[in-house]
């Protein structure tokens, strides 16, 4: 019996290791090209063409064949809007970093523990995360609706005078990031309450028989522990900060007089609906550079000495 | 509980309903609103309706554009979804199965989307559909979304296929089972966890997604539940009342679906941290 199995197993084997060979190519030859194919045709080509394009100046009919070397980067560079458009990307993130992940954090520590009320909570600041950035956008062009919107009744129930702040220069990017901390607090909320679930509850209970206080405990126990999330949280900030177009569009639609542009909305203004393609590829580019920086110096810097 | 922790506890909850408050008082306002006369939202638009005006959310109802636009998305997400889990797990398994040379770079390689934005290479796709002739139909939207979803789908594939009990396939093996039969038949049915949950990923990316079919779609009939809203706004711009309810409309489905899949989407929500 026991010798039957054995030259079983044997030979088994042995045509495992003889098949080796044929089937996996053929896997890999059926399973694997799809995937390359659609992932080369519409991700890897257009980045590729968007540089080559951005040389050009071209409407999008016919080939390409006004080259004109750097003239769209130089064009970029040099204008006002697109300053604007790059010192709002700047301010998003500035407000995230600064305002919406301190307000995301306490918040987490307020609720991270498993309960029934906390549960609710949680639900109810997640919930502007799974609406459409588009409904978001809407809901609160109708809040800041100087005629019509909340801030009208509030204003009119102090009996001020109705504010358009949309459309009003100095404050209608206040009104924006308010649309964007509403709408993505949650996100980074639920970041930390992963991280915080994981801290082990041993080591507070230590600190407190030690006779730390809460706020000690936060300080030296929790946020060390979670700063892994903390620093992927930031990331997402930024990268999210990065394509902001959603939201402006039933908002402002980057006015009033072009000051609300982010670099996308700048990107699809001024490239796509005037069809200057090459132009837009360019700012294309430059959007594609800045996330690549951005995520290589991360790489380098934070998430690399946090794994080793 | 001594008199302190009662205070800190009430100083507590009264924070959180105070940002609670924050973050419903618009979505409130916006279902109330839609219930209301535009003097009445202009006068009040933050009580309860005098009257419930069933009217406009009827109009809605029965407008069979706006069935057009949600099938529209439906039809385009799914799309995307069963391109990206098929694609996407046929390639991430020919990575975590077999070894062979350069697989470690196109590993890589696929996964370059998830370095950069995609409005990064908006134009050119543009362009590219264009020429392939697909503008202003359902695959110009279901492709490029698919291809942009694939990298994260294959990284979150690949370390999960490789944690499946390798004594599986050789067992499989043994007894005459190739390896594409094998994918079909235990691999894929074995990850229904983290296909569930790329899934849903794609799929909410893909039903809120506003940028591609902005670009790609010209034409009511195959817009987009994001663009026909956006087209519904323009064409009522004075009647909040009938806009608010169209946005709630659209809203209603996306919280019952969130709270049934919620345990997918926060499980993709960390899968995606853990990517970064």
């Amino acid at each position: 019996m026991a010798i039957a199995a054995t030259t079983r197993r044997l030979s088994a084997s042995e045509r495992l290791r003889r098949s080796l060979g044929n089937g996996r190519v053929t896997a890999a030859l059926i399973l694997l090209p799809p995937a390359l194919l659609i992932f080369t045709l519409f991700v890897m080509l257009p980045l590729g063409e968007s540089v080559w394009y951005s040389f050009f100046n071209w409407n999008g009919y016919g080939a390409p064949t006004d080259f004109v070397g750097l003239e769209n980067y130089q064009r970029i560079a040099g204008h006002s809007i697109f300053h604007k458009a790059v010192g709002n990307t700047l301010k998003i993130v500035a407000i995230s970093i600064l305002l919406q992940m301190p307000l995301a954090l306490l918040l987490a520590l307020l609720i991270y523990r498993k309960t029934p009320t906390n549960a609710v909570f949680r639900l109810i600041f997640f919930l502007p995360f799974i609406l459409a950035e588009v409904a978001a956008g809407l809901i609160w062009s109708f809040v800041f609706d100087g005629n019509y919107g909340v801030t009208a009744s509030i204003a009119q129930s102090f009996g001020a005078e109705s504010f358009f702040i949309l459309a009003d220069r100095d404050w209608a990017f206040v009104a924006v990031m308010t649309v964007i901390v509403w709408k993505y607090f949650g996100f980074h909320m639920m970041i930390y309450i992963a991280a915080l679930q994981s801290v082990p509850e041993d080591l507070i209970e230590a600190a407190r028989i030690e006779g730390a206080k809460r706020r000690q405990i936060v300080r030296y126990v929790q946020i060390p522990h979670i700063k892994p999330a903390i620093i992927v949280s930031a990331f997402f900030a930024i990268i999210g900060a990065l394509q902001v177009f959603d939201i402006i569009i039933p908002l402002t639609n980057g006015g009033p007089s072009n000051q609300t542009h982010t670099i996308v909305t700048y990107l699809y203004t001024f490239g796509l609906t005037r069809l200057n393609i090459g132009f837009g590829s360019a700012v294309g580019v430059i959007l594609f550079f800045a996330a690549i920086t951005v995520a290589i110096f991360y790489q380098r810097f934070f998430m690399g000495k946090d794994k080793a | 509980m001594t008199r302190g922790q009662l205070i800190r506890n009430i100083l507590r909850v009264g924070f959180l309903c105070i940002v609670a408050s924050f973050v419903l008082a618009p979505m409130i306002a916006t279902v109330l609103g839609g219930f209301k006369t535009n003097a009445e939202i202009r006068t009040s638009a933050f009580a309860l309706p005098e009257s419930w005006n069933w009217e406009f959310y009827g109009s809605i109802v029965s407008d069979p554009m706006f069935w057009r636009y949600l099938g529209n998305s439906l039809i385009m997400s799914v799309a995307a979804v069963i391109i990206t889990l098929i694609v996407g797990a046929a390639a991430a398994y020919v990575f975590a199965q077999i070894r062979f040379f350069g697989s470690r770079m196109l590993f890589s390689y696929l996964l370059l989307g998830l370095m950069f934005p995609f409005a990064t290479a908006i134009l050119p796709l543009f362009i590219k559909v264009r020429d392939i002739g697909l503008l202003d139909t359902y695959w110009a939207v279901i492709l490029p979304q698919a291809a942009f979803s694939l990298s994260l789908a294959i990284l979150l594939f690949r370390t999960f296929f490789e944690q499946l009990p390798k004594e599986l396939f050789e067992a499989a093996y043994i007894d005459g089972c190739g390896y594409v039969r094998f994918f079909w038949r235990f691999t894929l049915p074995l990850s229904t966890p983290i296909l569930a949950t790329v899934g849903v990923f794609v799929f909410v990316q893909s039903w809120n997604n506003f940028l591609l079919p902005l670009v790609v779609l010209n034409s009511r009939e195959v817009f987009t539940w994001p663009l026909g809203m956006m087209q519904f706004r323009g064409e009522f711009v004075t009647e909040w009342n009938r806009t608010l309810a169209f946005v709630t409309l659209t809203i209603v489905p996306a919280i019952v679906f969130f709270l049934a899949a919620q345990k997918y989407i926060v499980a993709g929500l960390t899968g995606g941290a853990v990517k970064g």
